[in-house]
């Protein structure tokens, strides 16, 4: 029954995944206008989600809670791993805390944009669109570097393909429009090799998470894919099966890593606070375990100028 | 076969009644094996067309957005590796478009996005021809011979117009475990079943037999052995085994009673062959006897008086009376003229035996109902009656008793005389009496012999009984009443 429900979810398009279905009551508890449509996801929760679900409505989830919005720049499915998180950064901030999920990262962003939430864990190319609506409040620390890349990854079992221009004619999975590893790049890689993005591939779709171009290369389901270097690599350290059967053919440059923003206006106090818990996590012995959980060493405070590249591609990929 | 058809029915019966049990508890479970397997048959395609029907109708907004990854993970939401049931999982779940080409599958390296699934051959050629035959909306159930799958097709459809199809391939192999299972379990069943049903079976079948058996031992036991056979415990039910055994010693009374008639005839033949025999002999003998005695009488009379014929001449005389005699003994002859019998006659017999039993201690009893005088020769019955009476003192045990009864009624006087004493053997029985037949030391052993004589000349019947304590001879003898 679960499963006919789930599918039927699915079909209205909204819900992609558990993550999401979750992320949604929470919403629905603060935002009223989207009571007809709480009411409608409850009855689909009803039947075991809604279980799952309870334990992350934070206390004191009113109006003055802080609204975080996340996106898949890193593993945000990990439930338990996010309540913990949550946990820490409400005694951290001394109020309470909601994170915000959403199925695609252009209603996340829309949601801060228009102020609905106050800070977000969006990717570097959004941010170099809406740099002039956003604030930057700090940047991950990968490898001791606020630096990513992105990985063009092939099924495991083709030997052939060892650059993008062999996959031409191919089915090719991208993880988001909004995505610069999962588009961004691929998309600009093209055009610096002369190629029109739009017909080099025979076919294209979006997974809407980069996980999900790993699992969509690995069945073979694409032939090729686009993916945020540092979860590929924190896969392979949670699922290796997973990353097993995918093999990377290019690694792009060194590019901005994902970074956490604010809202515009965002008082300058909260802005400071929340940039101080995140950049005071490795000095804190349950913020140095998360980290370690998220593979990450860190957060700086960062400079816009980190994602010049990424703003340089996306200028070259508009021009096109 | 012909050992089969010789084997007893103590066996064929309860064999013949395992066959019925095991014949009908072997139908019953390949029918219910067959009702089964039409019922799972049905559940799986029902279960295959709900589910293509589900997924038809959720896959459309996929299809109309062209969003594969959606499309892919709601096919494969459908799979569960580890389900209870394998064959209720689809092997192949392809969803295709109006050109019959891959949009999605659950398979993507066996069928790549934008594939023709007819590439792949076999069946997968065929599907294309069965979607466009009938209506366009409905679904279809594909079950190619040649094909290990089987294929159920839903189209996709949207306001009314076809976008593609979900065809879903089911392993036909993956159906067989389930089946067997179920066989498997139908067959413990019915030995459980078999196991309580045999035993009863078997005692029920071997106690329908029975009484056939009783019956064919029975007849077995015919002709040598009539007394076992007619004892033998024969069903008494009133059906036809029954019936069977009622006729079967209705049979045995009547062969046992031809048999003692045969009996009795060749004592007869064989008493009056001896008869005719010595009725020859002794009119052989008594010609010239007759005729050496009127010599030496004449000679007695005439003779010179030679003191040493006279002696051999009465040697000669009294060695030949004694052969008359015995001649006389031996050929009963009847006077024509004789007295009647009367009841005194009983009186005097008692006297002239009445020494006899006395030196032996035996009690002679006389129950007689005889009041006036019979026409029969008085000479002759005085003699039956001495002759049965001294043998019956003789046989009598010492100290016993002997016990005459005399009766006439319709036309026939009626003796019989009974002692105590050992009975006749059975094997003395048939030559009792015949003449020097006697296993006694003393006497001629001619005194039964000449009873039997004078009963056969006066039309009479002789019978004995002998049994341990009693040993009756009986005797009638009709007469005419005077007018």
């Amino acid at each position: 029954m679960l499963r006919c429900n789930l599918l039927r979810a699915r079909n209205t398009g909204e819900v992609a995944d558990h993550g999401a279905a979750f992320a949604f009551i929470i919403v629905g508890m603060n935002a009223e206008k989207h009571e007809s449509v709480l009411s409608r996801r409850r009855m689909f929760l009803q039947s075991a989600l809604v279980l799952a679900a309870m334990p992350l409505l934070p206390a004191g989830a009113e109006t003055g809670a802080l609204r975080i919005g996340l996106t898949p720049v890193f593993l945000d499915d990990q439930v338990s791993f996010l309540t913990r998180w949550r946990t820490w950064l409400e005694r951290r901030l001394k109020r309470s805390v909601v994170f915000v999920q959403r199925g695609s990262y252009r209603e996340v962003l829309d949601l801060i944009r228009g102020g609905k939430i106050d800070f977000a864990w969006i990717c570097g190319y959004p941010y170099v669109r809406y740099r002039h609506e956003l604030r930057l409040v700090a940047v991950p620390l990968w490898r001791g570097r606020p630096y990513y890349q992105s990985y063009l990854i092939v099924p495991a079992d083709d030997a052939k393909s060892n650059s993008l221009s062999d996959l031409r004619g191919k089915v090719f999975a991208y993880s988001d429009p909004d995505s610069n590893s999962g588009f961004l790049y691929p998309q600009y890689r093209l055009t610096t090799l002369g190629e029109n993005p739009t017909t080099f591939f025979s076919r294209s779709f979006f997974t809407w998470a980069h996980r999900k171009v790993v699992e969509a290369v690995g069945v073979g389901l694409a032939d090729g894919g686009a993916v945020d270097g540092y979860v590929w690599e924190t896969l392979a350290e949670f699922q290796p099966a997973l990353t097993r059967s995918t093999r990377i053919i290019e690694r792009s440059p060194d590019l901005g890593h994902p970074p956490f923003v604010a809202r515009l206006d965002i008082p300058a106090a909260e802005l400071q606070q929340f940039r101080a818990a995140l950049l005071g996590m490795p000095s804190d012995t349950e913020g140095a375990e998360l980290l370690r959980l998220l593979r990450l060493d860190g957060f700086v405070a960062g400079q816009p100028s980190l994602f010049d590249e990424i703003k340089r591609m996306a200028t070259r990929v508009r021009r096109t | 076969m012909i050992a089969l058809a010789d084997l007893s029915l103590g066996l064929k019966i309860p064999l013949r009644v395992m066959a019925a049990v095991l014949g009908t508890a072997l139908a019953v479970t390949a029918a219910l094996v067959t009702r089964e397997y039409d019922e799972m048959s049905q559940n799986l395609e029902a279960h295959a067309k709900s589910l293509a029907r589900v997924m038809a109708n959720t896959l459309v907004a996929p299809m109309l957005h062209d969003d594969i990854w959606r499309a892919y993970e709601i096919i494969q939401s459908a799979r569960d590796p580890a389900a209870i049931a394998p064959e209720l999982q689809a092997d192949v779940v392809l969803v295709t478009d109006l050109e019959y080409r891959v949009f999605v599958s659950s398979r993507p390296r066996m069928f790549p996005i934008g594939s023709s699934p007819a590439s792949q051959g076999g069946a997968y050629g065929r599907l294309r021809a069965a979607m466009l035959e009938g209506q366009p909306t409905e679904q279809k159930v594909i079950d190619p011979a040649d094909s290990a799958y089987y294929f159920v097709m839903s189209p996709l459809v949207a306001d009314g117009v076809a976008l593609g199809h979900v065809v879903l391939g089911y392993s036909k192999i993956s159906f067989l475990p389930r089946f067997t299972g179920l066989v498997g379990r139908a067959a413990l069943v019915t030995l459980l079943v078999l196991i309580v049903i045999m035993p009863i079976a078997w005692v029920s079948a071997r106690r329908t037999g029975a009484p056939l058996l009783a019956l064919a031992d029975a007849m077995r036991r015919v002709p040598d052995e009539l007394e076992m056979a007619r004892l033998t415990e024969l069903p008494g039910s009133r059906d036809e085994i029954g019936q069977l055994g009622d006729a079967f010693v209705r049979m045995v009374g009547e062969l046992k009673h031809k048999q003692e008639l045969e009996g009795q005839m060749l004592v007869s033949e064989r008493l009056a062959a001896v008869g005719r025999l010595s009725a020859g002999i002794a009119h052989e003998i008594n010609n010239p006897l007759g005729g050496m005695l009127t010599a030496i009488k004449t000679w007695q009379r005439h003779g010179s008086g030679d003191p040493m014929s006279v002696q051999t001449l009465s040697l000669l005389e009294r060695g030949l009376d004694q052969i008359r005699h015995t001649v006389a003994a031996l050929l009963v002859e009847t006077k024509p003229k004789d007295r009647a019998f009367e009841p005194a006659d009983i009186d005097d017999l008692l006297i002239l035996v009445e020494a006899e039993a006395r030196a032996r201690s035996v009690r002679v009893a006389v129950d007689s109902s005889l009041t006036a005088s019979l026409p029969l020769p008085a000479t002759l019955l005085r003699q039956i009656l001495l002759n049965l009476l001294l043998n019956a003192v003789a046989a009598a045990e010492q100290g016993g008793m002997v016990q005459l009864n005399a009766g006439a009624k319709d036309g026939k006087l009626r003796l019989s005389v009974c002692n105590d004493g050992e009975h006749i053997p059975e094997d003395q029985m048939a030559y009792l009496f015949e003449p020097f037949a006697s296993g006694r030391e003393k006497g001629h052993g001619l005194g039964l012999w000449i009873v039997y004589q004078i009963v056969q000349q006066l039309n009479g019947g002789l019978s004995v009984e002998s049994e341990p304590g009693c040993t009756t001879f009986s005797i009638e003898i009709p007469y005419v009443e005077p007018v």
